[in-house]
C-alpha cells in the first residue's frame, strides 16, 4: 500500500518533469507511445489534457524532393527569430523485416546540439498513409512538454497519402522538377491538400515549368481553392526560405480563433477511429479458428454471400466478451 | 502486439570519414528489424549524447578505423554526466589490440574487429538493446 502510494507520487513528479520540458523523458515517453499498450494508452490520456496548443506545419512531397533539407532551412530561420522548434521526421520501415534505416535528420545535422530544437526520428512501422500509428499522440506529447512549433515530415509520398491533413494546421507541399507532366498535376490526391505549394530544387532546369504546371492547374480549380501560394525554394542554395516562413506565418494568422477547437476535435475523431480500427484488428484475430472455418465451408458451398460472411464475423467481433 | 524494435545510434566521432563500415553495419542492424538512427561522419561527442538522448536509443554502435576510438572514453563519460548510462556502446573498425582494455575500462560493452560476421554483431547488438529496454523499463516506467 506504501509501495503504491510512493509509486503514484513518482508517477506525478515524473508527468510534472515531462511536462515542464525533460528532454529524456520526453524521448521515452515517445518510445512508450510507439510501443502502445495499456500504459502508452493511459500517458496520452494524461497529457491530453496540456495538449492541443502548438502550430503543427506539416511537410509532405515525394522522396527526394527535398523535405528534410527545406525544414533544415526553416529551421534554421525560425531559430533566427528565437523561436522553439520541434520536429517530427517519419522514415518507412521494411516490409521486410520491419527495421528502418532512419536518416532524415542527417540533413538537419546542424541543429543537433541545440537545446532549442528537438528532433525526432520515427518509423512508419507499416501504417500506411504517410505517417506513422502513434504520430497523433506523440504530437500531443510533445505539444504538451511544451514545444510551441511542431514540423511534421511524412515519409516521401506518392499521390494518396493525405493523413497528414487531420493533424497538421498547414499543410506544405513539396514537389520536385523532373518527375512528371501536367497530367500528374491534375490528378486527385497530395496537391489538392496543400496549404502552400513548393517547387524546391527551383535551381534547376526544369523548375519554371513546373511553376508553370502547378498555376495551371490551380487555374482549373473552383474559386476558393484557386489562391494557394507556389513558392519556388532551393534549400541547397538557401533560395525562397524567407518567403515560404512569411507564407506559413500568413496562413497561421489566418486560421482564426475557433480553429484550434475544431482541430481537436476532428483529431479526437481520427484517434478514435484509428483505436476502433486496430481494436477491430486484434479482436478479428482472436476469433476462434474453428468458427472461422465453418463460414468458410458455407461460403464455399454458396450458403451465404461473401456479404453475409463478413456480417457474421463482425458479429463475433462484438459478442466476444 | 506491444513490442517495439531496438532503437540504435550509428554514428562516427572525430575527424576520420571513412563511412561504408558504418553504412553496411546500419543495413545489417536494419534487416535484423531494428531500428536506426545513422549519422554521417565527423559528429562532435556533444551531438552523440544529443542523438542518444532524442533518439531515445538503446545502442549506440561507433565505427573507427583511423583512431578515432581513442575518443570513446571521452563519450562514456559525458554518456554517464548525461544521465544516459543505461546506454550501451559498441565500437566497431580497426582498434588495436593492446587498446581494447583502455576501452573495455571506460566501460565500451563490445568491440568487433575486422572480420566480424554479420549474426555475431546482430546477436550482440539485440542481447545488449534489449537489456538497456529492460533496464529502461523497470527504471523509469513511471508514466
Amino acid at each position: 500500500m506504501i509501495d503504491n502510494d510512493h509509486n503514484s507520487q513518482n508517477k506525478k513528479t515524473t508527468l510534472k518533469k515531462l511536462l515542464s520540458g525533460d528532454v529524456a523523458l520526453l524521448a521515452r515517453a515517445i518510445t512508450l507511445l510507439e510501443t502502445g499498450g495499456t500504459k502508452a494508452d493511459n500517458l496520452a490520456y494524461k497529457i491530453s489534457a496540456n495538449a492541443g496548443e502548438a502550430l503543427v506545419i506539416g511537410f509532405t512531397g515525394t522522396p527526394g524532393s527535398g523535405k528534410s533539407s527545406l525544414i533544415n532551412c526553416l529551421v534554421k530561420l525560425l531559430r533566427d527569430q528565437g523561436e522553439k522548434v520541434a520536429v517530427l521526421a517519419v522514415d518507412p520501415s521494411s516490409p521486410l523485416s520491419g527495421g528502418a534505416v532512419l536518416g532524415d535528420r542527417t540533413r538537419m545535422g546542424e541543429h543537433t546540439s541545440d537545446r532549442n530544437v528537438f528532433i525526432r526520428s520515427v518509423a512508419a512501422r507499416g501504417h500506411l498513409g504517410g505517417l506513422s500509428i502513434a504520430i497523433p499522440s506523440i504530437i500531443d506529447v510533445v505539444d504538451a512538454a511544451g514545444w510551441p512549433i511542431i514540423i511534421l515530415e511524412t515519409v516521401g509520398t506518392g499521390q494518396s497519402e493525405t493523413e497528414i491533413m487531420e493533424l497538421a494546421d498547414i499543410k506544405v507541399v513539396v514537389n520536385a522538377p523532373g518527375l512528371g507532366d501536367d497530367i500528374q498535376a491534375i490528378k486527385a490526391g497530395v496537391l489538392e491538400i496543400g496549404d502552400v505549394l513548393v517547387v524546391n530544387k527551383c535551381d534547376q532546369p526544369l523548375s519554371d515549368s513546373l511553376v508553370q504546371q502547378l498555376k495551371s492547374m490551380l487555374e482549373l480549380r473552383s474559386s476558393e481553392k484557386k489562391n494557394i501560394p507556389i513558392i519556388a525554394t532551393s534549400a541547397t542554395e538557401d533560395i525562397g526560405i524567407q518567403e515560404l516562413d512569411k507564407t506559413i506565418k500568413n496562413i497561421s494568422l489566418n486560421l482564426g480563433n475557433e480553429y484550434k477547437a475544431i482541430r481537436q476535435a476532428n483529431r479526437l475523431k481520427g484517434n478514435l477511429w484509428r483505436k476502433t480500427e486496430q481494436l477491430f484488428r486484434y479482436r478479428l484475430k482472436e476469433i476462434n479458428s474453428k468458427k472461422i472455418e465453418d463460414i468458410l465451408h458455407q461460403l464455399r458451398n454458396g450458403i451465404i454471400s461473401n456479404g453475409d460472411a463478413a456480417e457474421i464475423i463482425l458479429n463475433l467481433c462484438v459478442d466476444k466478451e | 502486439m506491444n513490442s517495439t524494435p531496438i532503437r540504435v545510434l550509428v554514428t562516427k566521432i572525430g575527424l576520420d570519414g571513412h563511412d561504408r563500415g558504418s553504412r553496411v553495419v546500419a543495413a545489417y542492424l536494419r534487416d535484423s528489424g531494428m531500428e536506426v538512427i545513422y549519422t554521417p561522419p565527423w559528429q562532435t561527442i556533444e551531438n552523440v549524447i544529443s542523438l542518444a538522448e532524442q533518439e531515445d536509443v538503446d545502442v549506440i554502435g561507433v565505427s573507427s578505423l583511423a583512431t578515432d576510438h581513442l575518443i570513446v572514453p571521452d563519450l562514456m563519460s559525458e554518456l554517464k554526466s548525461a544521465n544516459l548510462h543505461h546506454v550501451a556502446v559498441v565500437v566497431g573498425g580497426i582498434v588495436p589490440d593492446n587498446e581494447h582494455d583502455m576501452l573495455n575500462k571506460a566501460g565500451v560493452s563490445k568491440i568487433f574487429g575486422p572480420g566480424t560476421s554479420k549474426e555475431e554483431i546482430v546477436k550482440c547488438v539485440t542481447e545488449l538493446g534489449t537489456g538497456a529496454r529492460k533496464y529502461k523499463i523497470d527504471e523509469g516506467d513511471f508514466f
